[in-house]
């Protein structure tokens, strides 16, 4: 019995992670429908407690649902199985994308494709930086932190890791005093 | 070892981004210029940015698996490419697993957790400005490819490119899909060369 659950754990999350493009938010409506509709493993609620875990936990936010989504349902096996099924697909794609571009890329029309696909990509990212700035916080704190994350990486040649580091400090320590600063009043 | 190196990069990467995806690029690109800049340029970075784009699956694996291969299998051989993918997977897949395990057991303390709060007040922003910085350096490979110098808008190529640009930043706001977007851009970038710009 218990080892059904395991594999069917793995295998939809196989699925999930083999149908689903752009990763991450785009997976949580499929996960939705298979872990709760479906299969009735989970509930809403818990779906809506992925989202706020995923987004206050490091990581790709696929991974860390499917391992959530397994654990609640069969333990530690059962986040294995579940994270294992979702990086799988992208593992065996990727790998096989990986041997074929090496081959073609000095194929001149390959290369004529690319010089138009990082136009392309660059009006991507642009997109994706919009997004993420209307999802972030307002507010003086999120400005400046904004602005010293960018400058600093920018034009001071300090490593990223640092500057995340940094940045969850000051968060912290300036949400402290504002709260103190409202507790006192 | 670069195996070890893999690993380990990765797991630091995959314990440091908060948001997913693309939240993730700031630190690979500085990673990868680092550590295998002559393997990797950022050139075909961002050409793999694309292929991450159009493919399924969550980007951090695809990137991952795809740095993985091309480190791990420099000398040619297609296992040692398998074992590198395998490692700079697990790298950055291992951070998540292990902490949602933890946090799967404790979950009502770590959501009122105003330490947790405090610091996501810090990292979503920090987020936006780190990519924001990975975002300049894209669009400096892809306008000024020979170095920062004003001989570019003397070329044609630049207004081509910008070209692209432009259009297909329009599109991506009326929210045409990415793969649609990459399509696009890779038919006008194959037109483009054999008409000889």
């Amino acid at each position: 019995m218990k080892g059904k659950r395991l594999w069917q754990l793995f295998l939809t999350f196989f699925k999930i992670g083999g149908f689903t493009f752009g990763g991450g938010y785009a997976m949580i409506p499929l996960i939705q429908r298979e872990t709760v509709e479906n299969h009735k493993w989970v509930t809403d609620d818990d779906i809506l407690e992925i989202i706020a875990i995923a987004e206050s936990t490091p990581g790709p936010i696929a991974i860390n649902s499917a391992t959530f989504v397994g654990y609640r349902t069969a333990g530690v096996l059962g986040a294995m199985c579940a994270t294992l099924g979702v990086v799988l697909p992208s593992f065996v794609i990727i790998l096989a994308i990986s041997f074929v571009l090496r081959q073609f890329q000095e194929i001149k029309a390959v290369q004529y494709a690319f010089n138009g696909i990082r136009a392309g990509v660059l009006a991507l990212l642009f997109k994706a930086l919009w997004t993420m700035y209307k999802k972030a916080p307002k507010g003086w704190v999120s400005y400046v932190v904004m602005a010293g994350a960018f400058l600093l990486t920018a034009f001071v040649e300090i490593n990223v890791i640092y500057v995340i580091i940094g940045c969850a400090v000051f968060g912290l320590v300036t949400s402290l005093l504002m709260k103190k600063k409202e507790a006192e009043k | 070892m670069i195996y070890l190196e893999l690993f380990w990069t990765f797991l630091t990467i995959g314990a440091l981004t908060f948001g997913g995806g693309y939240a993730m690029l700031p630190l690979i690109q500085e990673q990868v210029a680092l550590r295998w800049g002559d393997l990797i340029p950022e050139e075909m970075l961002i050409n793999f940015v694309a292929v991450s784009e159009s493919t399924p699956g969550p980007f951090a694996i695809n990137m991952a698996t795809y740095v993985g291969s091309a480190v791990g299998g420099q000398s040619g051989s297609v296992w040692l490419s398998v074992f590198g993918s395998f490692c700079a997977t697990m790298g950055v897949v291992l951070p998540s697993f292990v902490i949602i395990l933890i946090v799967a057991k404790c979950y009502d303390k770590f959501k009122n957790s105003s330490i947790v709060k405090g610091c996501m007040t810090g990292l979503k922003p920090a987020v936006v400005g780190l990519i924001g910085n990975a975002v300049l350096g894209v669009l400096i490979t892809v306008f000024f490819p020979a170095g920062l110098s004003l001989s570019v808008f003397a070329s044609v190529s630049f207004y081509i490119y910008a070209g692209i640009f432009a259009v297909m930043l329009v599109l991506a706001f009326k929210k045409v899909h990415p793969i649609v977007i990459i399509c696009l851009s890779a038919a006008i970038g194959i037109a483009v060369g054999y008409l000889g710009f």
